[in-house]
């Protein structure tokens, strides 16, 4: 039989304010455990929630980033249930009255366009951690992190299969990266992800019964999550077998999921609407006020770069996907002037690293201004483009500047005329057979046979002899 | 509302109601959830439901930081507490 | 000393007839002498209040020091402070000592105030006989026998026995007018959002609001000067000017049009209540006022609404006490399951369990729009109620309480018959209106409380008309026989 999978997706997005949603604690991440916990945060009897405004900026701005609409009332709810990193015994969420309802994103996926539709957006706290390192079998609860503003993003099941699934998460960072509302910064859970799965047999339109995987916090883990469950879930069917509506946590170091203990009995969260907070109201102006304040998206920074830099789609689409990369881009192609030699570096040897260690750009051990200071040192023949790399793994490995490396190094391309004759002669010298081959040879075969004394030359320079040059003095010299 | 309804309600709000007592519980429940039900009688078509007595608004605060570090201080009252954490059975996710 | 208002012995204190450590020291000696029959305070501050008393002083001494400079009062054990032991009348919070203080009580500190202790009350302020207290029952200092009334039953005897000249309290249902009625005193509940309720441990936070127990409306007035005002730090505080509640007292009554609810004076009224009522209606009229019959329709229902919204906030509220961070932890916990059910089924005394799983009944699923929305539709009806009554009147008169203070035990195992001892009170509470209840007469020696209900913020009516109402009375004078 053929299957088709649904996919929805349900993004947790930490907004990137100072304090937390309902209290003056900091939200900065990797404090000592328990010390960015107030009372208010720890849930201390009499304490009340204040309202963050720049928690509804951001939802705001999220709001009108994907063309929703905004919730001119928006309402606090309490779901009730008890687990140790939530105090209070209720999360402080939005239900009925979220502030941000409807939108879409756009994907780009095997060059066909797709419009993913939102379905909500609501405002929430995030709760604490459980940290499960053996304290004498117990648990150590931190609730450092309960009370960060969150918005969580709910879209429709509109997607059909990892490669979507990916795209659209990729473009939510893109997008609140770009807003600057999140650090999108994945392995310390700025953007974390649950997703919702079913198959049905093609054509058919009932939905499958659907289960939740919760915990992705990568994207690479997110295709393999979806790729495994939709054959787990054909499995199950094929042989007879019937899905169960659970939820699942999906560990990272063992890439396989679970089913999760704690949510197997049906949950009754009693929600209702929070009696310490009251409605918010944003109206028209304040809406307006918000738009105005937009910076570029990455659709329209996408487009500019293809304009201003000449890059193609593909490259534009790539660069401006994250704004941290944009940026990197920019600075650097201002710098150095050369934007088409910035977009194949910053597209190329770096993202390949960051790849590698699944990190951002913020996190690379170059900086814009470095990697300008690479691509002027080859603009002027300082350096080859060969030698480039060797100065690039250097600046990686956090040996300076690249003149400094240059310098240090002694990698200065040579092009003094005396030192490169020298060498050539040398090459000449030690190689007379050669010599006599290539001088009875025909012109038209030359062109090839020249090959070797330029990779001898080389190599006795140490891969520093000005190419160009050293082409011209070893024809001059094999044709006397 | 018997005992095994008063059980249901119990666990979902965590509270340990001992067998013994179970009945008389749900007795007492019975009784209120009959003086709530004269609610019924009331006429509600078209009424939007009241969460607060005064028609305010929520007030937004500035995103400043004012909470500095007071661990010790709430720890100082706490029944279990190790490396600065607090201490529970341990969690199954 | 004790017999003095507390207007005069802010007077005299400034007279320098007396100091405020001598004040605090009569005080803690009563409470020594006579608070072990009376069971009013769960904590007393002796050291803490005669430091206190001596910063007073000598305040005093250098010309400085706040409007309530030396007075000592006492706090219900509902509000938090700093370093003091906090149980709100509960197991679970036995060994409670906050590293915080309650807004109210950091603005009593402010004004010079001395702290004597903290009051008993019923467990969580769920109940209106002080009988739910861990900390024992408190008893009515003019029938011992008799309950105080609660959930401020502390506050309201410690007043009446003159264990201290004021005391805070608060009131979600009727829990400052009902004790204050039964116990002879004055006692005021504001409009909700008048008073900050940071600090304040919350029961159900839609109706939860901080008031005063007083001698007399004089007293309540310098009490509510320090207490009113807003607090950014509870979002349900309304910023709206506090005026000096004492510039108002003694205005004319002419004019006043008193509302006299007509479901407020049927079936289940005590007889004799009923005649001590209507008397100082009469009186009021005397006054200048003149009187109106109204209706307030939906009275009926203010009690079972308020049986499905207080439950379930408090529900949502108290989830919090959960023996991980502080309170109360049962001992070996088998699994978190074991720790949470156990913590919370041996800290919660049986009223409390009993609210807390009404409210989670009423909220669970398929059941929500039958209770939760429908209380709240209801809530809106008997608001509109005060909505059209308060077009054609300035206030609203009528009992505080069914009748006078009853004996222990007399409500038996039937928790509506306790809740139906709210049936006047809880409606302004649903409502957020400021309410009253000020001494009017008393039925075989034990008091009557008359309540003066007003528009949102029109507290200061309130107090002009309960000090009218004192000047030509004695009631709020009278103290217990058994307590000199």
């Amino acid at each position: 039989m053929e299957w088709e999978t649904v996919i929805g997706l349900e993004v947790h997005v930490q907004l990137a304010t100072a304090s937390k949603i309902f209290s003056g604690s900091s939200t900065a991440f990797g404090a000592e455990p328990n010390t960015q916990a107030s009372a208010i945060d720890l849930a201390m009897p009499g304490t009340l929630p204040a309202a963050n405004a720049e928690a509804f900026r951001f939802a705001t701005m999220f709001g009108l980033a994907i063309d929703a609409e905004i919730g001119r009332t928006s309402v606090f709810e309490r779901k009730n249930y008890f687990y140790p990193d939530l105090p209070k015994g209720y999360q402080t969420t939005q239900l009925e009255q979220p502030i941000v309802i409807g939108g879409h994103v756009d994907i780009a996926v095997n060059g066909e366009t797709r419009r993913i539709r939102i379905h909500h957006a609501h405002l929430e706290e995030d709760a604490g951690k459980s940290l499960h390192e053996d304290f004498h079998g117990l648990s150590g609860i931190d609730l450092n992190r309960a009370g960060t503003p969150l918005i969580e993003i709910v879209s429709e099941p509109d997607l059909r299969n990892a490669d979507e699934a990916v795209a659209f998460a990729r473009r939510l960072h893109s997008i609140v990266t770009a807003l600057g509302i999140c650090d999108g910064n994945m392995s310390q859970g700025s953007m974390r992800f649950d997703v919702n799965i079913s198959i049905r047999p093609k054509g058919e339109e009932k939905l499958g019964t659907r289960t939740e995987t919760k915990n992705l916090n990568s994207f690479r883990f997110m295709e393999r999550c979806i790729e495994q469950e939709i054959e787990r879930q054909i499995e199950v069917l094929e042989s007879g077998g019937s899905i169960v509506q659970e939820t699942r946590l999906y560990d990272g170091d063992t890439h396989s999921a679970r089913s999760m203990r704690s949510k197997e009995e049906a949950n009754d969260y009693r929600y209702f609407p929070c009696p310490d907070l009251l409605p918010v109201i944003l109206d028209d102006d304040y809406i307006d006020a918000v738009r105005q304040s937009l910076p570029e998206l990455p659709e329209a920074k996408q487009a500019r770069f293809q304009e201003q830099y000449g890059l193609s789609d593909y490259d534009a689409g790539l660069l401006s996907a994250d704004a941290a990369t944009a940026q990197f881009f920019e600075a650097a192609a201002a710098e150095a002037g050369d934007a088409k030699a910035c977009a194949n570096w910053v597209l190329g040897e770096i993202a390949a690293r960051l790849n590698a260690s699944d990190s951002s750009i913020n996190e690379a051990p170059i900086t814009a201004n470095m990697l300008a200071g690479l691509i002027q040192r080859i603009q002027d023949n300082t350096i080859s483009s060969k030698i480039a790399k060797t100065v690039f793994d250097a600046m990686w490995q956090g040996e300076g500047s690249a003149d400094a490396i240059i310098e240090a190094r002694g990698l200065k391309q040579v092009s003094d005329s005396g030192a490169l004759e020298k060498i050539v002669d040398e090459v000449i010298a030690a190689n007379p057979k050669q010599v006599e081959n290539y001088r009875a040879a025909p012109e038209e075969k030359r062109g090839k046979m020249l090959g070797f004394f330029v990779g001898q030359s080389m190599k006795l320079s140490k891969g520093q002899a000005n190419p160009q040059q050293l082409n011209q003095i070893l024809k001059q010299k094999l044709e006397q | 509302m018997n005992p095994q309804d008063i059980q249901k309600i119990a666990h979902l709000a965590r509270l340990q109601i001992n067998d013994d007592v179970a009945a008389e519980t749900a007795k007492s429940i019975t009784e209120v959830l009959n003086l709530v039900d004269q609610l019924q009688s009331a006429d509600t078509d078209g009424v939007a439901p009241m969460a607060h007595p005064l028609d305010a608004v929520q007030r937004l605060r500035a995103d400043e930081v004012t909470e500095g570090n007071q661990r010790d201080a709430f720890q100082a009252i706490a029944p279990a507490t190790e490396n600065g954490l607090y201490l529970v059975p341990k969690v199954i996710d | 000393m004790h017999n003095l208002t507390l207007a005069e012995q802010k007077a005299q204190l400034e007279a320098k007839a007396f100091s405020s450590v001598e004040l605090t020291q009569h005080y803690l000696e009563r409470i020594e002498r006579l608070d072990t029959d009376i069971n009013s305070y769960i904590t007393v501050t002796a050291a803490q209040a005669l430091a206190q008393a001596e910063e007073a002083d000598k305040a005093r001494a250098r010309g400085e020091g706040g409007v309530l400079n030396g007075i000592p009062i006492a706090h219900k054990d509902i509000f938090c402070t700093d370093g003091v032991k906090t149980t709100c009348g509960s197991r679970m919070l036995e060994n409670f000592v906050p590293p915080y203080n309650a807004h109210v009580v950091d603005n009593y500190l402010r004004a010079g105030a001395v702290m004597l202790g903290k009051t008993n009350m019923d467990e969580f302020a769920m109940g209106s006989s002080n009988e739910t207290s861990y900390y024992g029952r408190v008893h009515n200092p003019w029938a011992p026998n008799c309950v105080p009334g609660g959930s401020s039953g502390g506050s309201a005897a410690a007043v009446a026995a003159r264990l201290a000249p004021a005391a805070t309290a608060t009131d979600t249902g009727g829990s400052i007018r009902q004790p204050a009625s039964l116990c002879g005193v004055t006692g005021i509940k504001p409009t909700y959002g008048r008073v900050s309720r940071w600090g304040m441990i919350a029961f159900a936070s839609s109706l939860d609001q901080g008031g005063v127990i007083t001698l007399t409306a004089e007293d309540a007035a310098l009490m509510m000067n320090v207490m009113a005002g807003f607090d950014h730090r509870d979002s349900t505080c309304i910023d709206h000017p506090v005026p000096d509640y004492s510039a108002g007292l003694n205005d004319s009554l002419e004019g006043l049009t008193v509302g006299i609810p007509e479901e407020y004076f049927g079936e289940g009224l005590n007889p004799e209540t009923e005649k001590a009522v209507q008397a100082a209606i009469k009186e009021i009229e005397a006054l200048g006022a003149r009187t109106k019959a109204i209706s307030l329709p939906h009275s009926s229902l203010a009690v079972p609404a308020y049986y499905v919204i207080a439950p379930a906030e408090c529900s949502a509220n108290l989830s919090r006490f959960d023996g991980v961070r502080y309170g109360y932890r049962c001992e070996n916990p088998q699994d978190l399951e074991d720790l949470y059910k156990r913590s919370r089924g041996e800290g919660f005394g049986e009223e409390v369990k009993r609210r807390i799983l009404v409210g989670t009944y009423a909220l669970s699923a398929g059941y929500y729009d039958a209770y939760y929305r429908k209380a709240q539709q209801v809530r809106r009806l008997i608001k509109q109620d005060f909505d059209n009554a308060f077009n054609e009147v300035d206030i609203i008169a009528g009992p505080t309480a069914t009748s006078p203070a009853f004996e222990f035990g007399a409500k038996g195992d039937d928790p509506v018959a306790m809740y139906l001892e709210d049936i006047y009170t809880i409606a302004t509470n649903l409502a957020g209106l400021p309410g009253m209840s000020i001494p009017c007469g008393s039925v075989d020696n034990k008091p009557v409380g008359l309540q003066l209900i007003g528009k949102a913020f029109d507290e200061a009516r309130l107090l002009n008309v309960a000090h009218r109402f004192q000047q030509v009375t004695d009631f709020h004078r009278q103290a217990p026989a058994e307590i000199d």
